[in-house]
């Protein structure tokens, strides 16, 4: 509502200016205004790259390019050398590779945790939202069922019964995440289920279906995908502790979290020296904090350009 | 008041139910065989394991399995767990005293933290500190729990050797298990108080002092956030302004006009602090090795030891719905608007 009172304020100041500024270049304008947000979109810019160029960054020798190579058995870490940038951590595993290959790891548990819950969010809240009444009253309290929850316990619960593995843990937090999506998408429906565009086309005589599909999602999926990128950083953090904690990742497989959970043993380091290990838990603790941090400041640019309504709770 | 306290306990069991529910569900994915054999505990049982399925009803349709279960939950028998090599109840309140030592500590340093660093924020606004705090929740929302714990425990353990992991030092330890020793409560700080003895509190609470310093940080980043934004609303109303027109020192208006009010959205998402509480709890509780219900359930979850990851989930699910009414009952407390409508 509020944009429409907006609009015959804002129109005369557009017109006085000398060329007519499209939405993109708006966007774009006030997304540069903001360092933190540059910053931000650097970091997720470059975190993309490194995953897709992995296998030229760390060439793979395994046949899993995911499982991280190591030159023998040693169980102690080594420190930075020509043949590992980075050094190696327990037992030998290369940590550049895995730093390498960890951006991709990170990018396919995020995205395939973002899928899944949006997906469910538009077959469940869709449904929902178009139609109310009993449909609606049962979806809305299943998802309270799984809020009633803290997050971290019902992955660390299902992954337990499951059984440990990438695919389980994904499965994992996607369960805990779709709750949130579909009550997102549920609100956004009952907004626009009144609107004069979707009277018409049900004036026009659309079946449900394609009132739903072609008018009511496209205006109906952008708060979605605003939570969806602050969500990111989210996602990856508690794939990162699952892995800590024995639950995610197997031992060797390049992944942040799980690189971190093997440096635990040589936290104290040496008797003379208690930074002898540094770089197993800086180099992955890094990795996380970057990669982490550039989605924050990402989905905060994003929520403050597309959701202005969301700004004051900053 | 009584009247909403009253409706909202009433809802109590209905989310016990679901939230049991969701429990239950997820044990299906195991067979009634691997479900009976977490009932025993002892290999010489294994024939018997027809038998157990008929008494715990696993060859039963699902509704009568779900109702033999809760019926045996609610009698407190959740089965033997196997990593802490004891009945899965006896376990939890072993090991529930530890945790919430650790909560209540971090809980209180959160609040007066968040709070004081949220006003102060908001009333100097984009000025050093309100920079500082604001770098500091970006970051504590971007650095994960268990790094900056790792860190924390690279610095004060491995460089200086201030502060050790676990609960309690060896001979600390030995002592508490000698018989000189009352538990009063189980929160270790106190009891070594209530037992006059200095040097015991002295080692409890070096022990505490980097998990409670990890969940502070953490934490108090959201509570800044939340405490900041209601405060930055409150400041711009009308009654402030006309609290200042009226002469009132700075420092009455901030502190009893405006962050009264400010603090009541704060205690809604208080509720969110909890959920980071527990949630966090379980990491920390792995990274210092402190053993209260978080490692356990960890632990447990890692060797199928299903019995315990149900009382772990059931009793982490059970604290936040409680967390959550209290959240409610406060705020019905502080808001009157919400009892009426």
């Amino acid at each position: 509502m509020s944009a429409v009172h907006a609009r015959p304020a804002a129109l005369p100041a557009a017109r006085r200016a000398k060329a007519v500024e499209t939405g993109w270049q708006r966007t774009l304008r006030r997304f540069r205004s903001n360092p933190l947000s540059v910053l931000g979109a650097g970091l997720v810019a470059f975190f993309v790259v490194m995953a897709l160029l992995a296998p030229f960054l760390a060439h793979p020798t395994e046949r899993n390019p995911y499982m991280i190579p190591h030159s023998g058995y040693a169980s102690d870490p080594r420190p930075p050398s020509p043949g590992h940038p980075f050094g190696t951590t327990e037992e030998q595993f290369d940590l550049f590779y895995g730093v390498v290959w960890g951006a991709r790891t990170a990018f396919m548990v995020a995205l395939s945790v973002v899928a899944t819950a949006v997906a469910i969010a538009l077959a469940l809240g869709s449904v929902s939202g178009f139609y109310g009444g009993r449909a609606d009253e049962i979806v809305m309290r299943v998802t309270d069922v799984f809020l009633a929850f803290p997050g971290l316990i019902l992955t660390v619960v299902i992954v337990a019964v499951l059984g440990q593995s990438v695919r389980n843990a994904v499965i994992a937090i996607a369960v805990v995440e779709w709750p949130t999506y579909t009550r997102l998408l549920r609100g956004e429906f009952l907004r626009v289920r009144d609107m004069e565009y979707v009277q018409a086309a049900r004036a026009l005589g659309s079946g449900d279906l394609r009132v739903i599909a072609r008018h009511m999602i496209p205006n109906a999926v952008y708060p979605l995908l605003i939570l969806a990128s602050l969500n990111m950083g989210g996602i990856v953090i508690t794939f990162a502790a699952l892995s800590f904690l024995g639950l995610g990742a197997p031992p060797g497989y390049a992944d942040w979290g799980q690189l971190v959970s093997l440096s635990h043993n040589w936290i104290a380091g040496t008797a003379g020296d208690p930074f002898t290990y540094w770089y197993t838990l800086i180099v992955p603790g890094t990795a996380i904090f970057l990669f982490v941090l550039g989605w924050n400041l990402l989905g905060d640019a994003f929520r403050d350009i597309f959701d202005p309504r969301l700004q004051g709770s900053r | 008041m009584t009247a909403f306290v009253v409706r909202r306990l009433l809802l109590l069991p209905l989310v016990g139910l679901g939230v049991s529910g969701l429990i239950f569900l997820l044990l299906q994915f195991l067979t009634p065989a691997m479900r009976a054999s977490l009932y025993i505990h002892d290999p010489k049982q294994l024939n018997a394991l027809p038998d157990l399925i008929r008494k715990y009803h696993l060859d039963q349709p699902v509704y009568v399995q779900y109702w033999a279960w809760l019926v045996q939950v609610a009698h407190g028998d959740l089965g033997w767990s196997e990593t802490a090599r004891e009945p899965v109840a006896d376990a939890i309140r072993g090991y529930f005293p530890a945790t919430l030592e650790l909560a209540l500590y971090a809980f209180g340093f959160i609040l007066v933290l968040g709070v004081w660093l949220g006003t102060q924020s908001a009333v100097h606004k984009d000025h050093v500190l309100d920079q500082v705090s604001r770098f500091t929740s970006i970051s504590g929302a971007s650095l994960p729990t268990f790094v900056w714990g790792l860190l924390l425990l690279m610095i004060f353990y491995g460089h200086f050797g201030w502060f050790p992991p676990g609960r309690l030092s060896l001979n600390a330890d030995l002592y508490v298990r000698s018989g000189a020793f009352h538990p009063y409560t189980g929160l270790m700080t106190v009891d070594a108080l209530l037992n006059g003895r200095l040097w015991l509190f002295w080692d409890a609470a070096k022990h505490l002092i980097l998990p409670v310093a990890t969940l502070t940080y953490y934490l108090t980043a959201v509570l800044v956030r939340i405490t900041r934004s209601s405060m930055l609303e409150t400041l711009r109303t009308d009654y402030v302004r006309t609290a200042r027109a009226k002469g009132l020192a700075e420092r009455v208006v901030v502190d009893k006009h405006a962050r009264r009010n400010a603090l009541i959205p704060v205690i809604t998402l208080g509720s969110l602090l909890f959920v980071g509480l527990l949630s966090g709890v379980v990491i920390t509780e792995t990274v210092f090795n402190y053993p209260g219900i978080g490692q356990w359930g960890v632990e447990a979850s890692q060797q199928l030891d299903i019995p315990a990851v149900t009382g772990f989930a059931l009793i982490f699910a059970g604290l936040l719905v409680i967390g959550n009414l209290c959240a409610d009952v406060m705020y019905a407390i502080v808001d009157p608007r919400i009892r009426l409508s």
